[in-house]
């Protein structure tokens, strides 16, 4: 593998090198020239010839993992990271190395054009290497693409679940949109944060906003509700639908011991009896 | 053999629980708490966990016991300062304590226990 010439080729032939792969780049169907300016291409692709030669100087043909590929992988996965972010697609990522197979194609066979022998050992040496590059560019872009998304729906989940203080020791949750367990779970644990923080001794779920409710749904309430409790303060369910009811009852779910308000106003009322405050009309203004 | 404190006050007895609750230690607080009972004619018992940050299936069951023993000999108990983690790992555990008065601290846990007819 140490015979191969294509190390003092791309020395030898950088700049033209260079310039074909960025034509080729520019002519491409995956050029994204909205996202990307010309100049930034051209220094990315001048950097990674670079670190192209650097590795196969190091460590000839070998894995992306291999010491000697450090700076080319860096290197990669910087792109992958920064393309990721400004919107394009991992195919259109990947795309950006494979399209440098032709211009070496052409040096090659230039370059070796009385030795066929030689020259398909080399192609097949270096379509291997760039498409290994290729695809761990390709991955990295999707790695980096999932790890926004799980940011994303973590700091969706924390956005949906808001304890609002109601009055002196009552506090309301507003639940809206379905829930599932790991969200049933942060607003079990932001309720009873709360409960403490503030000292309430009445806290309303209000589930007017959730769609739908099921047994695992129902069952979620019923753990927070019974948790609040062991804790010291009082749950009330407020804004179940009458559609919500029925579906509850014949499911066999009937919240016996658990106080239910049809509407949030109810249960508002029922929190003001149980903290001994009263509420009552004024002359109107 | 450590044990844990009971405070007398008034007809109240008060019981913090400030270490970690291994089960010999739970088993010896039945044991003093069901005998101080009778000796000082409790009515009302409170049980302050705030600062158990660790409780098993033992423990639980044991306040349980304890609320259900306590009511036998005409006192009401009162489990009061549970911490979120702790509610939440009883509810997981299946520990409702059903039979159990709580309330968030030991001022509003007082207030349940005079306020009682």
């Amino acid at each position: 593998m140490t015979t191969s010439i294509l190390p003092g080729l791309i020395r030898r032939f950088e700049a033209e090198l260079l310039k074909d792969w960025v034509r080729e780049q520019r002519t491409a169907v995956t050029l994204r020239s909205d996202l990307l300016p010309d100049a930034e291409l051209e220094r990315q692709s001048a950097q990674f010839l670079a670190a192209l030669q650097a590795g196969l100087e190091a460590e000839a043909f070998g894995e992306i993992s291999d010491p000697g590929w450090e700076r080319a992988r860096g290197f990669l996965e910087d792109v992958a990271r920064s393309r990721g972010r400004q919107g394009f697609t991992p195919s259109e990522t990947a795309t950006f190395l494979f399209s440098l197979k032709q211009p070496v194609f052409k040096l090659l066979q230039r370059e070796l054009e009385g030795n066929p022998a030689a020259l398909v050992g080399e192609l097949w040496e270096i379509t291997v290497l760039v498409d290994r590059r290729g695809l761990f560019t390709g991955g990295r872009a999707l790695i980096g693409r999932e790890v926004m998304i799980t940011r994303l729906q973590a700091e969706l989940l924390e956005r949906s679940t808001p304890v609002v203080k109601l009055w002196d020791r009552i506090l309301a949750l507003p639940l809206i949109g379905t829930l599932d367990s790991s969200r049933t779970q942060v607003v079990m644990e932001s309720l009873l944060q709360a409960i403490v923080d503030t000292g309430s001794s009445v806290a309303i779920i209000d589930i007017t906003g959730v769609p739908t409710v099921d047994t695992l749904v129902a069952q979620h309430l019923m753990k927070t509700v019974a948790a609040a409790r062991l804790m010291g303060a009082e749950c009330v369910i407020s804004g179940i639908r009458p559609a919500i009811a029925q579906s509850m009852v014949h499911l066999g779910v009937s919240f016996t011991d658990i106080v239910t308000k049809a509407t949030l106003a109810d249960a508002i009322r029922h929190a003001f009896a149980r903290t001994g405050v009263s509420v009552g009309r004024a002359a109107a203004v | 053999m450590e044990r844990i404190p009971i405070l007398r006050m008034g007809r109240l007895l008060l019981v913090t629980i400030q270490v970690d609750m291994h089960d010999r230690l739970a088993l010896a607080l039945q044991d003093d708490l069901t005998a101080r009972i009778v000796k000082d004619g409790a009515r009302g018992v409170l049980i302050d966990i705030s600062s158990l940050d660790i409780v098993d299936s033992f423990i639980g069951r044991m306040l349980d016991t304890i609320a259900s023993m306590s009511r036998m000999l005409g006192a009401e108990t009162v489990v009061v300062g549970m911490r979120p983690a702790v509610a939440i790992t009883m509810v997981e555990l299946g520990l409702s304590l059903k039979g159990v008065r709580t309330a968030l601290d030991v001022e509003k846990g007082m207030e349940i226990l005079r306020n009682r007819p």
